[in-house]
Order: C-alpha cells, then sequence, then structure tokens
C-alpha cells in the first residue's frame, strides 16, 4: 500500500473506536486546533510551560546522547517522535534544535493545524494524523519518544507505555510528562485551571485519569524502560513562570532510558 | 520566499553594531540595516565624540572579542574629581576606593565603531544591509516583514531598534516617548596637552552646564562643553583662536598647554524616553529606549547593557528552538531594563538641573551633598559600582561570562 493511502487508511478509521483514542477527546482538541499558536489563546498555558520543559527534555537528551546544549543545534540528526503532539509546540522547537521530528496527533485538525504553521516557520516537520499503533506495526523506532501531557488522555494507559516502548530504538530516551492525582491537583489542576482561572477550556481534563508517578514508573519498568529523572514543573504566580522543580504534586515530567536488551 | 532571519537589528551605529556582534559569536541568523555608508561611519567628520566604557561594558565587549582591538586605546580612568564652581568642596572618586580596576575607559567613538565593524565581518550568519534603508515595517502576528530601499523584502521573528533617538522603528511601532528639552547643547571636541593627565576626569559643574575634561590616550582629552542653547552658536562659530581663549577660560592650565585636535562638533541634548521598550515582535535598544545626558557619560553603558540582557535572552531562546518574538521574551527583557535606565535617567536629570544654576543657595546645599556624600564610604561605593555597571542581577556577558 502506498504511504499515503495508508494514512488515508487510518484517517477514516479513526472514528471507529478501534484503537487507542477515546473519540470525545479527539473532538474536544479539533475545535482549537487553529487556536493553538495564539500564545494569549485557549493553550497559553502550555505556551507558558514550553520554555522549562523544553529545557528539561534538552538538558538530558544532551547528556543522555552526549551533545553540547551550548550549540545552536543540540539535537541535530536525532530521530524524535512526538506522540500527541497536537498544535506542534514541542515539535517545531525540537525541529529548529536540529532533529528529525516526526510528529503524529489522533486529531486530523491538529496535524493540519500543525502542518500550515511549520510550512510557514520553513521547517520540515514529518506531520501525520496516525495512532502510535500503527507506527509500531510498521516497525518504525526513534531514537525518542515523547508522550507530553498526553497519557492523562489515552484509554488504556497500560497498553499506551508498551507501545511507546516498542517505539524506542535500543539505548533511547523516552520522556512523559502529565498530572499528578493528587488532591493538589484536584483543586489547581481542575478548579483552578478550568473553573477560577479559565486557563483551559472545563473538561479539558478528567482528574481521575491523571496519573500517580508511582504508577508510571512501574508501567515503565515492565515495559524495559529504566525511569532516570522526575521532576515537579511548578507555576510561581508572582513571577508568571513555570519553573523545574522537586515538588511532583500537580504537573510532573519524567525522562526515561530504553533498557538495552 | 523572502529571505528570513532569526533577528533583524534596524540600525548599524555602536549599540546595534555591539548587538549584532554578540549575536554573530552565537551563530543567530542576523541582519543589520543602516542607511548611513560604511566610509562615512570611519571618516574623521563623522563623529568626535568620546565614551566611557564602564567595567562591566568592557567586560562584555572582552567576551565579545572586541575589546583586544580596542585595548590600546582606551584610556583608563583611575580617579574623577567633581567640583562645584569655584566652591571648595569637591567629590573624589578614586579606583582604589573599589578594587584594583580602573573606574573605566575612554575611548573614541571611532575606534569602537572600527574594531566593532572588523569583528562583524568574521562572521557569516550577520547580513549588514548598507547604506539601505526601511522603507515600512509590517509587524505581523507571526514574524516581521521590512521592505527595503533597494527592493528587497526581509522577514525576522524578532525587531531590533537601535536606530538612535529619532528612532524610525519606535514610530512605526506607535511608541510614545517622554521628552524633555535640556535647552543645552554639547560642545565636543578634543585638545591635547603639555602635561599628563594621569587618567583623571574632572566633571566641573559650570552654572551655564557641567565642564567635562576625559583622558584619551596619547595624552589627549576629550572636553564636554555643556552650553546654553543661546550661546552654543556663538561659541561654535567662533574664530579658532577666539574659541580656545573661551575654552582655556573653562578648562585652566593645570595640564599645562593645550592645543586643539581635529574638529569641533555639537549635540543638542534632551532626555527621551520611550513609554515602552517594546510591542508585538519589536524591542528597542540604546537612544531608541533611553536617551539621557552626557553629564555622567552612561549612555553608551546603558545600550550596552541593553544588548546584554537581550542577547542572552535571544541566544537562550534560539538553543531551545523558541520563537524570539515571543512576549515572554520582550516582557522580561523591558522589566530588566527598564529599573537600570530609569534610574540612571533620575540621576543624570537630577545632577544636571542641581549644578545647572547661579543659586548661591544651591550651591551651599550641593557642597554638603558633595562632601556628605565624599563622607560616606558606603554610598559614594554604591554610587561607583552603578555608574561602572555592576549593580543589581548582571547579564552573563556584563559579568564576563559566555552566553
Amino acid at each position: 500500500m502506498e504511504p499515503a493511502e495508508s494514512l488515508k487508511k487510518h484517517t477514516n478509521t479513526m472514528n471507529k473506536n478501534d484503537h487507542n483514542v477515546s473519540n470525545e477527546e479527539v473532538e474536544k482538541f479539533s475545535n482549537l486546533a487553529d487556536k493553538w499558536w495564539d500564545p494569549h489563546g485557549p493553550f497559553r498555558p502550555l505556551h507558558q510551560i514550553n520554555p522549562v520543559r523544553l529545557m528539561y527534555i534538552r538538558s538530558n537528551l544532551c547528556l543522555h546522547f552526549n551533545l553540547n546544549p551550548q550549540n545552536m543545534s543540540p539535537l541535530l540528526n536525532l530521530s524524535i517522535l512526538d506522540i500527541g503532539c497536537g498544535g506542534g509546540l514541542i515539535a517545531e522547537p525540537l525541529a529548529k534544535m536540529g532533529a528529525n521530528v516526526t510528529a503524529i496527533d489522533a486529531s486530523e485538525k491538529n496535524i493540519n493545524a500543525a502542518q500550515i504553521h511549520s510550512i510557514n516557520s520553513g521547517l520540515n516537520i514529518n506531520y501525520k494524523s496516525v495512532t502510535a499503533e500503527s507506527l509500531v506495526d510498521k516497525g518504525i523506532k526513534f531514537d525518542v519518544v515523547l508522550a507530553l501531557e498526553t497519557i492523562e488522555h489515552v484509554k488504556d494507559l497500560a497498553s499506551f507505555i508498551k507501545i511507546c516502548s516498542l517505539l524506542i530504538k535500543p539505548n533511547g530516551a523516552v520522556f512523559f510528562s502529565t498530572l499528578n492525582r493528587t488532591p493538589k491537583s484536584w483543586v489547581l489542576g481542575i478548579i483552578a485551571a478550568e473553573y477560577v482561572l479559565g486557563w483551559l477550556p472545563r473538561g479539558t481534563h478528567d482528574w481521575k485519569k491523571f496519573v500517580k508517578p508511582s504508577e508510571l514508573v512501574s508501567l515503565m519498568k515492565q515495559e524495559q524502560m529504566n525511569p532516570s529523572d522526575i521532576s515537579g514543573l511548578s507555576y510561581n504566580p508572582l513571577t508568571n513562570d513555570w519553573s523545574k522543580t522537586n515538588n511532583l504534586s500537580v504537573n510532573y515530567i519524567l525522562f526515561g532510558e530504553k533498557i538495552i536488551k | 520566499m523572502n529571505k528570513r532571519f532569526d533577528v533583524v537589528i534596524c540600525g548599524g551605529g555602536l549599540v546595534g553594531l555591539t548587538l549584532g556582534v554578540a549575536l554573530g559569536q552565537y551563530g543567530v541568523e542576523t541582519a543589520i540595516i543602516d542607511s548611513i555608508p560604511l566610509d562615512n561611519y570611519l571618516s574623521k567628520e563623522f563623529d568626535g565624540r568620546a565614551s566611557s566604557i564602564a567595567l562591566g561594558s568592557k567586560n562584555l565587549l572582552d567576551t565579545i572579542g572586541v575589546w583586544s582591538n580596542i585595548k590600546s586605546q582606551a584610556q583608563p580612568i583611575l580617579q574623577i574629581r567633581v567640583s562645584d564652581g569655584n566652591s571648595p568642596f569637591f567629590l573624589h572618586y578614586d579606583h582604589l576606593d573599589v578594587g584594583d580596576d580602573p573606574l573605566g575607559w575612554m575611548v573614541e567613538n571611532r575606534s569602537l565603531r572600527q574594531s566593532l565593524l572588523q569583528k562583524i565581518k568574521e562572521y557569516p550568519n550577520i547580513k549588514q544591509y548598507v547604506p539601505i534603508s526601511v522603507k515600512s515595517v509590517d509587524f505581523r502576528n507571526n514574524f516581521v516583514i521590512f521592505n527595503l530601499s533597494n527592493g528587497d523584502k526581509i522577514e525576522s521573528s524578532l525587531a531590533v531598534a537601535a536606530d538612535g533617538r529619532n528612532s524610525f522603528m519606535r514610530q512605526q511601532a506607535a511608541i510614545k516617548v517622554t521628552e524633555i528639552p535640556y535647552k543645552q547643547t554639547g560642545i565636543v571636541c578634543t585638545v591635547k596637552h603639555e602635561y599628563s593627565h594621569q587618567g583623571i576626569a574632572h566633571e566641573r559643574f559650570l552654572p551655564s552646564g557641567p565642564f567635562a575634561i576625559l583622558p584619551l590616550a596619547n595624552n589627549c582629552s576629550s572636553i564636554v562643553w555643556t552650553e546654553k542653547n543661546s550661546i552654543a552658536p556663538k561659541i561654535l562659530n567662533l574664530k579658532p583662536q577666539d574659541f580656545m581663549n573661551e575654552l582655556r577660560e573653562r578648562f585652566g592650565n593645570f595640564l599645562g598647554r593645550i592645543d586643539l585636535v581635529g574638529s569641533r562638533w555639537s549635540y543638542p541634548l534632551s532626555l527621551c524616553h520611550a513609554n515602552n521598550y517594546v510591542s508585538r515582535r519589536l524591542a528597542l535598544i540604546g537612544d531608541a529606549a533611553h536617551s539621557i545626558h552626557p553629564i555622567a557619560g552612561q549612555g553608551f553603558n546603558l545600550g550596552i547593557r541593553d544588548c546584554a540582557i537581550l542577547a542572552e535572552f535571544i541566544v537562550e531562546n534560539c538553543r531551545l528552538g523558541l520563537d524570539l518574538g515571543n512576549d515572554e521574551l520582550l516582557k522580561k527583557y523591558q522589566s530588566y531594563r527598564r529599573f537600570d535606565s530609569v534610574m540612571m535617567i533620575a540621576v543624570t536629570h537630577g545632577l544636571n538641573h542641581l549644578f545647572s544654576n547661579h543659586s548661591g543657595a544651591l550651591q551651599v546645599v550641593r557642597g554638603m551633598g558633595l562632601s556628605a556624600v565624599n563622607q560616606a564610604p558606603p554610598i559614594k561605593r554604591f554610587f561607583m559600582r552603578h555608574a561602572m555597571g555592576l549593580v543589581g542581577d548582571l547579564p552573563r556577558l556584563v559579568r564576563g561570562e559566555q552566553i
């Protein structure tokens, strides 16, 4: 089958509920796809958290792959898969840092928005509206797999983590970021962010699907991934800044290495 | 497709070039646009001024690799003597009070410009558009488009206005300014003298305005002679002999015989402060953001500190693949720079007002103020360190560190 056809097939079957993406989730973000790149728009929190996430990713990748973070293209030639790329807020900076980025999202609208933006930015990113499973089927593997603010939206976390592991080359790296399932994350992540501050549209997150670090770590270990670092990402309302902290109670990010077998 | 840059700097004066060299060193794709031909910039008749380089500014110039060329032409300032007319009080700053480094250096603008232009040629990622002007500019959501006088169209993520006090870019972005004319003109010339200046700078507060004798290399001094607007043209039009007589009257004879070297220049003095340093995809640096009274020799130093922090933010964002025109970067730049500039404006504006008059009562107060500062080492050291560019949360280049 031609790649284009295979892509089309995936898109057509997307609504048939036969893979690991829930339909309500896809709809929610599709309506917002055009607004991804507006720093004052509905994705403002992601724009604000982006620098600290990128710094975390870059510094861990530079240590892991022995690269120079002071280079203008520190991630040159690393192959990276961004799962749940949304409008490309992470994919574009990674491409600018020199990586060969494949970015996938279950929502075709997101992919269209992301693609248009990346072309306007003069970047070459391989955007596909396909599922992670389909890449496993094709036997493609990457140096790095990212699933940022994604795992709290998947139906079956255990099988998603397994898929991620299958997509990483031996000695490759993985990043997950999500919200912890704590009373504090319910207050800040749902009540404050969606209802009081209006940072996110109501219903963006389901607290019950938030993931405890211990749960994530044990799933990773089952799938031959070794967690090397977990850090909190905390918002300081006084400076209006996000920073890396040791506090995992709300937002956190995790870096892991694929065990060589 | 239009040629695309990370940063376009409008204005290739000292501050614009400094930022250009800094960005060049770190591999940021940059264009510098200036309407003046390079040959004019380097001609002896273009700019007769000299700039004081504070320690922090010297650190930056060193880190971006231009100080080694300037060094031989830079005169260290070892002491500063401030006096008020004929009052017996004077304020004395000695570099030994704050350490081994000089209080600053005096360098002719021509030498600075030459070294910066020479350095910039080493960077293939810096494209100079000269003599070319910006005909129009369009600040879009995702980038800025420049229509140039040669017909080219170029784009960038971030525009930097380094185009001086009457900034075209600032006007295009509709940023308003607060302007206070001083009704004073700065007369500038260079003299050679019989005796050595020993690295001492003199600042005399005369009723018509401050009169500064600033030590240059090769036993010359740069004169910055502030005069009321009503009198300045008459002085500038005096015959050489008469001009020298007027100059000697103010200069005194403590350095022996003095002779004029080169031309006389004059610059209208005013305070001009932009109400905002940033707008959509635009940052103002140097005189485009703040042009101040030359009384404390701090104008260029403020501009250098603008470059230092802006370069740091640009390079950090570039290495993370982030959009250089993002609001967070611009807001941070403004909040970092405004406090320092406003402090310096308050000091220079206040000094000029306090001293540029005849009031006998004020002279007594001034004398007491000068001697009070002189006798309170912590206060004196703070003033000195601010003037040396060493106060506050310093950008890495000002600390002499790489980004």
